[in-house]
């Protein structure tokens, strides 16, 4: 077996809400510098997962080791781009407004976004397509074009590591296409990518990497070995036979 | 200065420092609980004057905040449970705490200078009659000066932590995940709000506070989409509904808080049909120039 280099291990992870386990003694290792799709069906615990290694839910039991980053550095490695759905975007604030905050781990406590940050920010617009939009209200995007402006929010982090929860949920296609560009661009730079992915036919075109997870771990590698039939029948159940043409 | 230009001024000012915390607390969904902060603060000054035995004591601050903070704490541990919503909870531990207040007035400190009707409406009408001197000269009512203080230090907070409060009202797990810690943040602002609560009701009172928090934010948000221009314009409706207010109470000879809070609610109804973006009146001219778009492609 080849040992690959971890950009972040799990090990045996458990997490409950109200005393009911979510995920149960989850141990996984994601390897640097690759795509990684985390996949399994509802409820499986896939958005825990990522928040309980970012430390926004507290786990039972368990440990989340970040390799070559340690404590303080560490909050400007990690980007994060949650699910759109879980910001208002009512909120009164331009384009330009939401992607600058990505700047705001680096510039840390008391210290104001300046013009440096603004130039990153539209030229980060630009890289996402987005040129046009910098000064448009939050409120009068489509969907796609919510999710690309997270998308330049996370980019501007400049991270090494980026989760992503589910970042093309109620996209179109050509915007699909784009941040499956942009996300192959971030691979290339050796920067590690880790998105919880819903869509088990576009996993293998997509990504290297795939972990399968129903409350437990059911399985954790290069998509050619462990996406199969086998294993996804037992993440998703007798629903696994279903999705033939995934493989 | 003549009464009617303080009263006025310190309306100006109360409502200016209410607009400011209020705007975060109206962009958090957090409206409710300036009414049960405004409301469960009277418990806090009131235990705070049993130890103290003085109503001019700082410490009564000092209650008033901790009681605030301790009901935002209390409706969130029990909305941790699961077992009741947040509003319920914030339902069950306002009254509450309000009514153990108003008890413990009525039974231990009725000559006291605590009574109810001045909680709910404040002194608007009286603040000319405490003076503030300084070396034997008077300067002014006594509350232009602690409404200025409260101004400043709500300003001074709010430009300081202004990104810090944006984000973490905006995305709070990004902020989490930045270091700017959302729980903290959270109860910094409820602590402004509780001080801002107890700063401003022996003025103006729960009911009227309660109209500048959210009332004026809650318009400067039907008028604008800029956090920038929010703040200062909630602070300035504000400004503007005490001043309307006063004058209308004035000509129909009527309670001076009662009118302001009115006139917060007279202007949020003329922005929520009138305002140039999201106003109901602009919603249905754009419905029907949509029709008619479509009837005359038909045709």
């Amino acid at each position: 077996m080849i040992e690959y280099d971890y950009a972040v291990e799990v090990h045996d992870l458990t997490v409950a809400y109200d005393k009911k386990p979510v995920l149960r003694e989850v141990s996984l290792k994601f390897p640097k510098g690759k795509l990684i799709a985390v996949v399994g069906p509802n409820g499986a615990g896939k958005t825990t997962l990522i928040k309980a290694m970012l430390n926004l839910i507290k786990p039972v039991s368990g440990l989340v080791i970040f390799k070559d980053s340690e404590g303080a550095g560490l909050k400007n490695k990690i980007a994060y781009v949650p699910q759109s759905g879980s910001v208002d975007w009512d909120f009164p604030a331009t384009v330009l407004d939401v992607v600058i905050m990505g700047r705001y781990g680096h510039l840390g406590w008391f210290k104001r976004p300046g013009k440096a940050e603004k130039n990153m920010a539209l030229e980060t617009l630009h890289k996402v397509g987005m040129q046009g939009y910098a000064s448009r209200q939050i409120s009068q995007l489509s969907g796609g074009q919510q999710q690309r402006v997270f998308l330049a929010r996370a980019l501007i982090q400049q991270a090494d590591i980026y989760f992503m929860d589910e970042p093309f949920k109620g996209v179109d296609a050509q915007t699909e296409k784009s941040i499956v560009a942009l996300l192959k661009e971030l691979k290339g730079q050796r920067k590690t990518v880790i998105v919880v992915h819903h869509d088990l036919q576009t996993v293998s075109d997509y990504f290297d990497w795939v972990a399968m997870l129903n409350m437990q771990v059911v399985a954790n590698g290069l998509v050619e070995e462990v996406f199969n039939e086998e294993n996804l029948g037992q993440a998703y159940g007798g629903k696994g036979l279903l999705l033939k043409g995934a493989v | 200065m003549s009464p009617s230009f303080e009263i006025q001024l310190v309306a100006v000012i109360v409502s200016a420092a209410c607009a400011l915390p209020g705007t975060f607390l109206v962009l958090r969904k957090m409206s409710m609980m300036s009414d049960a902060i405004t409301h469960t603060i009277l418990l806090g000054i009131v235990l705070a004057f049993f130890l103290t035995r003085d109503l001019n004591s700082p410490l009564l601050i000092v209650g008033a905040a901790l009681m605030g903070v301790a009901t935002v704490w209390l409706t969130e541990t029990l909305t941790k449970t699961h077992l009741i919503s947040e509003d319920s909870a914030i339902g069950i531990v306002f009254p509450l705490l309000f009514a153990i207040a108003i008890i413990l007035i009525s039974r231990y400190a009725g000559k006291a200078h605590l009574d109810t009707d001045s909680v709910l409406l404040g002194e608007l009408a009286y603040v000319s009659f405490d003076r503030m001197v300084v070396f034997g000269v008077d300067i002014g009512a006594k509350a232009i000066y602690t409404s200025g203080a409260l101004l400043l230090v709500n300003a001074v907070l709010i430009a300081v932590f202004y990104k810090e409060l944006k984000i973490a009202s905006f995305d709070p797990m990004l902020a989490a995940v930045m270091g700017f810690s959302p729980t903290l943040i959270h109860y910094g602002l409820m602590t402004l709000v509780s001080l801002t609560a107890v700063g401003a009701f022996q003025a103006a009172g729960s009911v009227l506070v309660v109209a500048f928090m959210i009332g004026s934010p809650v318009t400067a948000y039907l008028l604008t989409d800029d956090l920038k221009v929010m703040l200062p314009l909630s602070a300035g409706l504000g400004a503007l509904s005490g001043v309307l207010g006063y004058q209308c109470a004035y000509v129909l000879d009527v309670s001076i808080a009662g009118s302001m809070a009115v006139m917060t609610g007279i202007i949020f109804v003329l922005a929520f049909f009138f305002s140039p973006t999201k106003g109901i009146v602009r919603g249905l001219l754009r419905r029907r120039a949509a029709l008619t778009r479509v009837h005359n492609n038909k045709a």
